[in-house]
Formats: C-alpha cells, sequence, structure tokens
C-alpha cells in the first residue's frame, strides 16, 4: 500500500495521469487489482467504472496477477513473411506451462523478423532453436 | 586503439550490437555507439575509418581487427549503393552521429531551423511549412501548413503540439529510427510547430513496445529543455491498443481515457488535446520540419512528383534480402524498391506480393510494381502508401489467410465505438474462414465485398475504413486462394 501510495503521490491528480499510473502499478505488481483501482479512482475524483474501462481497454494492464516468466511473440504481418506462425507453435510447445507466451502485433524489427521481446530485451532473426534456448533461460 | 562505430538502434541491439560493443571494448578499442544508417540485413554493422562489416557476430571481432574479415567488408559505407541512391533529408544523420549527443546534433545543423523559425515569427513559418508541400506522413497525406494555419488562427490561450508516435504498422520503423537515432530533430520540429501556432507545450505519445525510443526521448527531452525552452515536451507512453494511433483515440489516451475514436467535427485543430487546438502530427512530419526551416521551403518542395512533394522514408521489411530504411524522393516505383533496392525476397523464392502501407494497406501483385510511390498514384490503384512501410511476401503465402488476418486484427483492436469496425471485423474473420473451407465460396465472397464496403464508408476510423483494402486486394488479385479459379474452372 505504500508503494501505491508513493506511485499516485508522484503523478498528481489529473486525470491524464491515469495511464502514468498504470503503468507505474502494473509494473510495480504486476497487475492492477480491485483494490488499487478503488485507490486510483478516489486519488484522480474518477469513478471505478471510469477507471476499470481504461484497465480493460488497454493490453498493457491486467486485472490478474500471472508470476510466470513471458516472452511475446511478435505475429504482424512482416514477421508472418518470416515464419513467426510456425515459430510461435514451436515456442509454445517448449514453454509449456511454466512460460507465457504472449502475441505482440510489432516490435518494430520487421525486416530482421521473427522478433521477440523479453521484458525490454529485443531478440530479433529468431528461429526454433533460438527461442527455444530464449524460453529455456527464463 | 582503433575508434569503432556500432549503433545502439533497437534493431542492432536485437541483432547482438550490444554483445559486439562489448567485445571490441574489451580488447581496449574504443566504442562509439552511432544511429544506425539503416542497412538492416547488414547489422550489426561495424564501422572503422569509415569502412564497413557486417552482419557481425562476436566470433569475428579479431579477424576485424587483424585485417582478415574480406568476407564481411562492404567497403566504404557511405559509398555502398543502398546508400548512395537515396536522397536522405530527414535520415541525413543516419549512421553519423551519437543520438543523445547534443554536440554532434549542433555540429551537423542542428537547431538552426529553430533559429530561423525564431527570426521569421509564426504567421512566415507557417507560410514557409504549406510552401514546401509537407504532407502529414502518419498516412492521411494532410498539408501540414493548412492544418498548423488552423491552429496558429484558431482562438484560445492554451494550444498543444501532439506527436504522434504509435506506430504501430507492421513493416514500419521509419518512426522507431527517428526516435532513437535522432530525437533532437524530432523535438526541434515540436518545438518549430509550437512557435508556429502560439503552443507552449507538446507530447510525444510513444508506443510501449518501443523501450529504447522511449528511453533515448525521454533522455534528449532532459538534455535539449534549455534550448527549446519555453517550449516544454513530454513523453507519454502508450499501453499496447493499436487503435490508439489514430489521433483523436490517441487524444483520448494522453487525456487518461479509454483509446476509443472521437467523431469528427471537431477537428483536433479546433478542439484538440483538453479541448484545446492542437496540432497532431506524425514524427516524419514533425522530423522533416528542421530541414524545411533551415534550408527554406523550396529545397523541399524540389524533391517529389505531383503533389507528393519532399521524400519518403520508405521502409523495407518482410521477406526480403535487402531490408531497411531507404529515404527517396517520391515517384520511385514500387518495383524498383523491392526488386532493385530490395534485392528480392531473403528466402531466395519469387515475390509473391507486397503489402504496402502496413495492416491496413492493401497487397498487391507483381504485375502492379510499376506504380509510382506518390499519394495520387497509389489511391488511384485502390492501395495507399500510409506510413511508407512495404512488406514483401514470398510464394508460400497464402493470401486468403492473410486477408482473414487483416480480419482478425482488426477485431482484435477496434475500440468498439462503432459498429462496423467493432462486428464487422468479427463477421468478415468467420465468413473467410467459411471460404477458406470451401464453403460457397462465391456466395460468401460477394458477401465479404459487401461487408468491406460498409466497413469503408460507416466507419469512424481508419481501422474498420481501411481494413477493407488488404482484404479486398487480396481477394482481387489474388483470387485463386480463395478457390475462385476452382469454382470457374467447374462452370
Amino acid at each position: 500500500m505504500a508503494e501505491l501510495n508513493e506511485i499516485l503521490r508522484a503523478h498528481g491528480s489529473r486525470q491524464d495521469a491515469l495511464l502514468p499510473i498504470l503503468h507505474d502499478v502494473q509494473a510495480a505488481f504486476g497487475h492492477v487489482s480491485e483494490v488499487t483501482i478503488r485507490e486510483i479512482a478516489l486519488h484522480l475524483n474518477l469513478s471505478r467504472a471510469e477507471v476499470s474501462g481504461v484497465v480493460s481497454f488497454y493490453h498493457d494492464y491486467h486485472r490478474t496477477p500471472d508470476p510466470r516468466p513471458a516472452i511475446k511473440l511478435c505475429r504482424a504481418e512482416s514477421c508472418q513473411s518470416r515464419g513467426s506462425e510456425a515459430l510461435a507453435i514451436a515456442a509454445e510447445k517448449v514453454a509449456g506451462a511454466r512460460v507465457r507466451v504472449e502475441t505482440v502485433y510489432c516490435l518494430g524489427l520487421c525486416s530482421v523478423g521473427p522478433n521477440a521481446m523479453i521484458g525490454h530485451e529485443v531478440h530479433a532473426r529468431l528461429d526454433n532453436g533460438k527461442v527455444a534456448a530464449l524460453i529455456g533461460a527464463l | 586503439m582503433m575508434q569503432i562505430r556500432i549503433s545502439d538502434d533497437a534493431l542492432a541491439i536485437a541483432c547482438g550490437a550490444n554483445l559486439l560493443a562489448r567485445a571490441f571494448a574489451e580488447r581496449g578499442h574504443e566504442v562509439v555507439r552511432t544511429s544506425s544508417w539503416g542497412m538492416h540485413w547488414l547489422e550489426p554493422l561495424v564501422e572503422i575509418d569509415g569502412i564497413g562489416y557486417g552482419p557481425v557476430e562476436a566470433a569475428h571481432v579479431d579477424a576485424i581487427l587483424g585485417g582478415t574479415a574480406d568476407a564481411l567488408c562492404i567497403g566504404r559505407i557511405a559509398d555502398h549503393p543502398f546508400i548512395a541512391s537515396q536522397t536522405r533529408l530527414t535520415f541525413a544523420r543516419a549512421g553519423m552521429t551519437r543520438p543523445t549527443s547534443l554536440d554532434d546534433y549542433a555540429a551537423t545543423g542542428g537547431w538552426a531551423g529553430l533559429e530561423r523559425a525564431r527570426a521569421l515569427g509564426a504567421e512566415a513559418v507557417v507560410a514557409e511549412v504549406t510552401a514546401s508541400g509537407l504532407r502529414g506522413r502518419g498516412g492521411a497525406g494532410f498539408p501540414a501548413g493548412i492544418k498548423w494555419n488552423t491552429v496558429r488562427v484558431a482562438p484560445g490561450s492554451e494550444k498543444y503540439i501532439v506527436c504522434n508516435a504509435d506506430e504501430g504498422d507492421s513493416g514500419t520503423f521509419a518512426d522507431r529510427m527517428v526516435m532513437e537515432g535522432d530525437p533532437f530533430m524530432l523535438i526541434e520540429g515540436m518545438a518549430i510547430a509550437g512557435l508556429a501556432v502560439g503552443a507552449g507545450k507538446g507530447f510525444i505519445y510513444i508506443r510501449s513496445e518501443y523501450p529504447h525510443a522511449i528511453a533515448k526521448m525521454q533522455a534528449a527531452v532532459q538534455l535539449s529543455s534549455a534550448i527549446v525552452a519555453p517550449f516544454e515536451v513530454e513523453v507519454r507512453v502508450g499501453a499496447g491498443a493499436y487503435v490508439c494511433g489514430e489521433e483523436t483515440s490517441l487524444l483520448n489516451s494522453l487525456e487518461g481515457r479509454r483509446g476509443e475514436v472521437r467523431a469528427k467535427p471537431p477537428l483536433p485543430a479546433h478542439e484538440g488535446l483538453f479541448g484545446c487546438p492542437t496540432v497532431i502530427n506524425n514524427v516524419l512530419t514533425l522530423a522533416a520540419v528542421p530541414f524545411v526551416l533551415s534550408q527554406g521551403a523550396q529545397a523541399y518542395a524540389d524533391y517529389g512528383m505531383g503533389r507528393s512533394r519532399g521524400t519518403m522514408p520508405v521502409q523495407i521489411a518482410g521477406n526480403v534480402k535487402h531490408g531497411g530504411l531507404y529515404e527517396t524522393a517520391f515517384g520511385i516505383t514500387l518495383g524498383e524498391i523491392v526488386e532493385k533496392i530490395g534485392g528480392g525476397t531473403a528466402s531466395g523464392r519469387p515475390i509473391r506480393a507486397v503489402q504496402v502501407g502496413g495492416p491496413l494497406g492493401a497487397y498487391f501483385p507483381p504485375a502492379l510494381f510499376d506504380t509510382p510511390f506518390d499519394y495520387e498514384a497509389f489511391t488511384a490503384v485502390d492501395g495507399l502508401i500510409g506510413h511508407g512501410g512495404i512488406t514483401v511476401f514470398d510464394d508460400s503465402a497464402d493470401m486468403a489467410k492473410q486477408a482473414r488476418f487483416a480480419f482478425e486484427f482488426c477485431a482484435a483492436e477496434s475500440c468498439g465505438k462503432c459498429t462496423p469496425c467493432r462486428i464487422g471485423s468479427v463477421r468478415g474473420r468467420e465468413t473467410l474462414d467459411k471460404v477458406i473451407a470451401g464453403e460457397a465460396s462465391e456466395a460468401n465472397l460477394q458477401l465479404v465485398a459487401d461487408l468491406c464496403e460498409t466497413m469503408k464508408f460507416g466507419s469512424l476510423c481508419a481501422l474498420g475504413g481501411f481494413t477493407p483494402y488488404p482484404v479486398m486486394s487480396a481477394i482481387t488479385h489474388f483470387p485463386e486462394d480463395f478457390g475462385l479459379r476452382m469454382a470457374e474452372a467447374a462452370e
């Protein structure tokens, strides 16, 4: 709770602080809980419905925690043209239930795909072997 | 000790540039991290005294240092045909400067545009931008000068500059490369825009999938704050919604709301961010402005064809041999870009299709490769330039699957505000599933065509409105993938 209060204090109380607050909350707690939504709503003088609506709209925010390590595989057109669909199947197989394989639409590395991102780290020119190694190291 | 130049662009890093930089540093050499030249198939590219080596792996380091890496050597980088044949106005510094070095920026003509803008005054700056013929590079191609003038004369004490850096289109990376490679140029462009319309503050809205661009822009904003003052710039980060690349949706997101599209009018130029007159421009539009101001409108307008003036940073991507950033004057043909400059597919198989303009752009068959890169010429063949991204597919591509993906993507990213987009995308995907399963192909494709008509004219923004481009172009140019040839043969 102390951490949440710190986040809220750092961003002020105008409505346009909502996304920056949610980014920090998601990063700090791994999800945006019901209790947190209540606190944010109070802080920004918004209804809980308004905050919930924003949380559910954006792909980056999650309502429930998932502590598993994650890899984001790009599956947009440029990576598709370089074999991302077959790679995604291979990645799922290696990941099993231990690692979460997420889909991302475009990392802006479209000439050297298939690409993936782990945290803020980017990886290009992936093949089955490389993606298995990345997942294995998570 | 040698000076080794290696890019710190995210693409170079993704290809292993950091490991390489470390390897050279460990051997006692000075490593300078620069922006990327944009020859992506050669990344990580190592530059020593102007000579390039690429793509380099850690195992090659000793051979390069020992002078026995001839196989990797591409000669003088600046003379490489991919670079030498370009017209680099926006990407003039690409590969040459350290992205967040104020010294490098000032030494290469940086801030000269802002200086001239300050001497000219608001009205003359807008006139200059109008005369340059610069059009919005985000996709719509609206004349920047006209937009700026609308905001300039709009009543209101608070006005804003918003830079749309929500570059979500697959096959595009020019915005990312500007932000990571030449961030001060974008800040300068925004400051000039602020001066021109009387805005004191600017926001850069960057997608969260671009952490390197976010870090570079934040650093650059801090370093340059005294230079652009009293104009202020703030970096804001998106949250994974493609639709926020649509300008009104982006404004809602900046305000802390769901990224739903707003109905127009009112135009953002009249009622934009926080209800105030707002210039909202793409990264490439704003990044072109310092050149226009420092070199003069005519210098920019001298390039291009018809009503498409200046240069376009074309992004060559997908299954292509020589992918990367290719800035050139409008007028070059699609075939020249893909075949001559891009060198055909990376897989070595024949080209089947290229998608121009991101997920909402049309698929072109090689038969249309003589189309010149020009806003109007692309419209004439039912396509769009969009943000200038080109994704190449080889002959293993299944165009029915690509058309289905266009609907699927639209369904996943629809903001949900208007029905044609929200429902149409889902129904479209279902109907194409039937076609792919061979179920009453012709009747179902007729339904898809009807649906596309509704989405095109009934959607509030380009997401629903342009999804018909990839779908219908795939059906029109590649009917055999939709079971149509078989049906005709049976008749």
